[in-house]
Order: C-alpha cells, then sequence, then structure tokens
C-alpha cells in the first residue's frame, strides 16, 4: 500500500529556487500571516490549540498550551526563540525545511510573534548547518526589503525582527534552558526549572522555546484551521493533530525525510516509505525517534486488555503496527521522540550499536551533573568491555545499575536519554550482550551448571 | 601577536551588534568570525574577543573549550570532520574513517605533515540518511564510498586552500549563482 504525501509542510520541496521570496509567494506564501494580522492574538492561539500540534522536537508538548502559559502583559518584552539545534542522532527533518523552504520558517515565526506580543524571534541553528543558516539569513532580508517584516508586519504597527543565531556544535544545547544560555553568549549547560522559560527565559524575559518544524506547521494551521488541520491525523481522537516530517535512516532502501499523516506505523514508515530492509536482511530493532528513545522489536506487542485503556484497540498488535503518535509509542515503553527512526537489520551488532550511542553521551553530556557525567563514561566503558570480550557477568549487572542510577537524578533529560535506550538495549538483547561476556565469566554466571560439570 | 580582526570582518560584527539586548551575546557569533579569519581560538583570539566585548578572558575560554566546533589547537589548512555516529555508523562510517586514515597517513585528531588535512570525528551532523558522510570546511558530501572520498580529497588538494569567508559571506547579500 502506498502511503500519499499529503505535501503540505513539503509542498515546495523540489521547486526550483523554493528558498526564495519570489517562489514562496507564487506558491500561496504569507497569505497565511495576511490572514493572521487580522485575527486576535487569543484567536490564534485557540487555533494552535484546536490544532492539536504536540512539539515535534521530541517531547510532544501542546504548542498551543505552552503559548498560553505567557502572561497577557508581561514587565519586559517577550522573546520567541525556535530550537533549529538537531542533533539528536537519527534526526534530520528541520535542515530540509530550512534548506527548502526558509520563508516558511519565518512565516511561523511571524505569525507566533503577532499571537504572543513577541518583537524579537532568535533561531538558534546549529553552525554546521551553513546552509540552512545562509538561507534563513538570505530570507529575513528579503522579507525586509519587502516590507514583510521590520518596523511593520505586513503593514501592521508591529516591529518584528527575526534573528539567526548559530550554535558552535554542542548537542545539549538542544535542551531548551542550555539553547537559552547559549543564545546569551555562555556555556550550554542546562538550567534549573522552575522557574521555566515562560516566567524566565532568554535575558531574563518571558520566552517561547518552540522546535523549528513546529512554528513552520503553523502558516498551514492557520490556512486550514485548527481543526481543519488535526484532521488530517490518524490520531485526532486522542489530540496529537496533524501532518509531520518522518526521517528514516540505517538499514532501509530508501533512506530519507517524508511527510505523512501523524499516526503512521512503524512498518509503514519502513516498509512504504523507507522501501523495506535490503534484500535477503530482515529487521532486528528500530530506534524509533531518535537515539534517545529505547529500541522497539517487532515482535513485542501492546497489551492493553482493558476495554478503557486507549491503546486497547491495538491489543495484541505488534508494536510496529500501531499508529505513531506521542501517547501511543509512550505506551510501549519507549517515545516518539523526533519521528526519525533508524533502522537496524541482521547484521547489525547491537552492543556495537549500544557503544556507539554511549561514546555519543560521553561527548556531549555538559559535566554539570555528576550522575550524568561519571555514569555516561561508565556505561561507555561497560559497553567498550562487552564488545572486546572482557566483561564478566557484575559488570552487566553494573551496567543496568548505572543506568538506573542516571535517571531522575539530573537536571535535564540528557541523562535519562543516554540511560533509557542502555537500558532498552540490555532489556531487548539480553542473549547478544551475554553472548558478549568473557567466556569463563558466563560459566561463573551458571554456578549449578558448573559444579555438574566437574562432578561434584 | 595581537590578534585584530578585519575591517570587513569588524563590520560584520558591528552589524550584528544590535540583534542582541547585551554584548555578551555576541561570544559565540564573534568567535566564528574570529575562527574563519584565524583558523582556530588561539589565546590571542580569546583576549580580542573578550576586550571587544568587554567580558572575561575566563568567561570566553569557558565557551571555547565547550563547544565542539571551536578548535583549540592549529588544524591544517583543511578541516575534515567524518561523522561516527549510528546512522552512519550502520551505513560504513568507521571502514570510511579507516580508508581516509590509511589514505592520508594520519589518525582521526591529527593532521598530515604537509600541512593539508587535519581529521576530525564528528557527532552527528543531522545527515542520517545521507550516510556515511564527511563535513569539509564548510561543505558536507553525503553517500560516500572510498571512491568518492578520494575524489573529494584529490579535488580538495587541487584547489587553493579555503578561502576564509564561508562564515562572513552568511551575513551578506547572496550571489545568484
Amino acid at each position: 500500500m502506498a502511503i500519499e504525501n499529503p505535501k503540505i509542510l513539503t509542498k515546495n520541496y523540489g521547486i526550483p529556487d523554493s528558498w526564495t521570496l519570489a517562489v514562496y509567494e507564487k506558491q500561496g506564501g504569507y497569505q497565511s500571516l495576511r490572514k493572521a494580522v487580522e485575527m486576535t492574538p487569543a484567536e490564534i492561539v485557540d487555533q494552535v490549540k484546536a490544532a492539536n500540534l504536540r512539539g515535534r522536537g521530541g517531547a510532544g508538548f501542546p504548542a498551543g498550551l505552552k503559548w498560553s502559559f505567557l502572561k497577557p502583559n508581561p514587565p519586559r518584552p517577550n522573546y520567541l526563540v525556535i530550537n533549529a539545534d538537531e542533533g539528536e542522532p537519527g534526526t534530520f527533518k528541520d535542515r530540509t525545511l530550512m534548506e527548502l523552504d526558509p520563508h516558511r520558517c519565518i512565516e511561523g515565526c511571524m505569525i507566533a510573534s503577532w499571537a504572543l506580543n513577541v518583537h524579537t524571534v532568535y533561531i538558534y541553528v546549529r553552525c554546521e548547518l551553513v546552509l540552512s543558516i545562509r538561507r534563513l539569513e538570505q530570507a529575513v532580508r528579503e522579507a525586509k526589503a519587502k516590507g514583510i517584516l521590520g518596523d511593520k508586519l505586513m503593514g501592521k504597527d508591529f516591529a518584528l525582527d527575526i534573528v539567526i543565531h548559530p550554535g558552535a556544535g554542542a548537542y545539549i544545547c538542544g535542551e531548551e534552558t542550555s539553547l537559552l544560555n547559549s543564545l546569551e553568549g555562555k556555556r550550554g549547560e542546562p538550567r534549573l526549572k522552575p522557574p521555566f522559560p515562560a516566567i524566565s527565559g532568554a535575558f531574563g524575559a518571558p520566552t517561547i522555546v518552540n522546535n523549528l518544524e513546529t512554528i513552520a506547521t503553523i502558516p498551514t494551521v492557520i490556512e486550514m484551521t485548527g481543526e481543519g488541520f488535526s484532521k488530517l491525523s490518524k490520531l485526532h481522537h486522542m489530540k496529537d493533530g496533524g501532518v509531520r516530517l518522518y526521517g528514516v535512516s540505517g538499514h532501509v532502501m530508501k533512506p530519507g525525510v517524508y511527510e505523512a499523516p501523524v499516526g503512521l506505523t512503524l512498518r509503514e514508515l519502513i516498509y512504504d516509505l523507507g522501501g523495506g530492509m535490503r534484500p535477503g536482511r530482515t529487521c532486528i530493532g528500530v530506534i524509533p525517534g531518535g537515539s534517545s528513545t529505547p529500541v522497539l522489536r517487532e515482535h513485542e506487542l501492546v497489551h492493553a486488555p482493558d476495554e478503557k485503556s486507549p491503546m486497547h484497540a491495538w491489543h495484541g498488535k505488534s508494536v510496529f503496527d500501531i499508529p505513531m503518535g506521542v501517547d501511543t509509542i509512550r505506551s510501549t515503553g519507549s517515545m516518539l521522540g523526533t519521528c526519525c527512526a533508524i533502522v537496524m537489520d541482521d547484521s547489525t551488532d547491537v552492543v556495537s550499536a549500544a557503544e556507539n550511542l554511549m561514546k555519543f553521551y560521553k561527548h556531549e553530556s555538559c559535566g554539570q551533573c555528576t550522575p550524568c557525567r561519571e555514569g555516561t563514561g561508565w556505561m561507555l566503558r561497560l559497553c567498550e568491555k562487552l564488545t572486546a570480550g572482557e566483561a564478566t557477568q557484575e559488570d552487566l549487572a553494573n551496567l543496568y545499575d548505572v543506568a538506573n542510577n542516571i535517571i531522575g537524578n539530573t537536571i535535564c533529560a540528557l541523562g535519562d536519554g543516554a540511560a533509557m535506550p542502555m537500558l532498552g538495549f540490555l532489556q531487548k538483547f539480553r542473549a547478544e550482550f551475554e553472548a558478549k561476556l568473557k567466556p569463563q565469566a558466563a560459566a561463573k554466571s551458571a554456578p549449578r551448571a558448573q559444579s555438574h560439570a566437574h562432578g561434584h | 601577536m595581537a590578534f585584530v580582526l578585519s575591517a570587513e570582518r569588524k563590520s560584520i560584527l558591528d552589524g550584528l551588534r544590535p540583534r542582541y539586548p547585551n554584548a555578551k551575546a555576541l561570544t559565540i557569533p564573534l568567535l566564528h568570525l574570529c575562527q574563519e579569519q584565524e583558523g582556530w581560538c588561539s589565546p590571542e583570539v580569546i583576549d580580542y574577543v573578550a576586550k571587544e566585548l568587554g567580558v572575561t578572558g575566563a568567561h570566553v575560554q569557558g565557551v571555547v573549550t565547550f563547544y565542539t566546533s571551536y578548535l583549540k589547537q592549529k588544524p591544517g589548512k583543511r578541516v575534515l570532520w567524518v561523522c561516527r555516529t549510528l546512522s552512519c555508523e550502520l551505513m560504513g562510517a568507521k571502514a570510511l574513517q579507516e580508508h581516509i586514515e590509511s589514505k592520508l597517513c594520519i589518525h582521526a585528531g591529527e593532521t598530515t605533515p604537509d600541512g593539508e588535512f587535519t581529521l576530525l570525528k564528528a557527532e552527528c551532523l543531522a545527515a542520517c540518511g545521507q550516510g556515511p558522510m564527511v563535513q569539509l570546511d564548510d561543505d558536507f558530501f553525503e553517500n560516500l564510498t572510498n571512491e568518492k572520498m578520494d575524489k573529494i580529497l584529490d579535488d580538495a588538494r587541487k584547489k587553493a586552500p579555503k578561502v576564509a569567508g564561508t562564515w562572513s559571506s552568511l551575513y551578506l547579500p547572496e550571489k545568484k549563482e
């Protein structure tokens, strides 16, 4: 069954010069902004609420609800900060929007600014994405030259500036408070919450931080109305609305970024959009939404015998066959994350894969909290010991222990994001991990069998 | 020798000032401009940034050492980052890295004796669907094979060394291609 591309977020992809103002306007661009400036801020926030737009950066927080946290008459100017630090391994969707449709990104910022009474927007883009920064800078220049942006927003007496701010290579800056510190010119160390950014964010002022895809979706929400957008989703009834970008990478025939309604299944993502596994290979596991989300395997079944459970409709089905939404994937013990899946086939050494990810988290831990700074290092060293064939049963037990002692004991979610996938690998690939143990260590772990073997 | 930002970059910096409510917020963009000119964040660069923005040298040093993109040692003429994270590794990043290492006769983290290339390992560069991939200076090269990689390195050698200017050009109107 072919999955039809709804061509909403990606409608300008593939059009020559899609990143220029002329082409964007020809494709109907900035009409949503024109409509939005005739609406009251409260009306726009209501539309975003009705859209059931869940944040696309990984946490899945309802965007409309987040917007309503800003106080109407703040003591200091509000800021809108856009998170385009895209650094979660496996995730490469926001980049396509910035490179191919930068005007959509800034139109979303303009509508949100009107709704939130914001006069300065910062788009934080990781500095490696040079082309993205170039296209966004150019889009802002074009919009200013055309008089869409600047002292007057679309002819209204409303000054707005959009600033593209580069990162400098740190995964942690995708965490919102770390991003704010980085924006202020500091080391990207996460802040304690509360206060939440909506109370005290960038430069101490009330701030809303949205993911880039979330903000790029706003023009569509205004164009179609919130309800119209939400109904595109297969999970509209679960308050998870609209369409979104999916990524698929790893061992599939056609890796890439695809647009589809919310509620696509993993099987559809892998076999229809992703073109399926390589010939003669089978899928052993999928990391569903960026490397911090625990791996899922096809033989895992949904267990929801209670008829009142929202998951009951899929009781007994494989996790590959449930519609992917923030709440449905959470109920499997994993997370929807960024919706960019990493697919592994039977040629994969899962212990090496786990080691690879632990190397990433060890490198990217900011070092502020001891459980994360030391724990990611310990998890990496234990994984290295496993791949070297030097690990004992005790090391395996320690690996569990270290991971469990990180979770919940750190300021931000990076520690959890390292420990949860580690535990996922350990639980779901136990045999593969045990097969890596030092030979005599494996024998010692079964003392009864050993004593029989020796005939005592 | 003391570091001084070029006149063109200085005017870009002045253009960036009104974008932020205070000077400290310019630390990261200014360090990018300095690194573009100097090739790395030398102690002189750190002194310059501190003075220019009216912040302490310790603050700038703290920022430089926190972020991966700021080079703490003088690199070769070109910097080659090889992505090593999972999606790329599944598609053969390790073999690609080893191929580059044997071709350039250096390990990751080192600079070729002729000073042409510095090879570094990168964490995920948001090109997961196009792995394995590398970043050479500011350009991405994706869906690589050993043959493609050889050609990229050979072509890079033939061309004049990187003209430092990508970063400043971001803030100037796009030239027609």
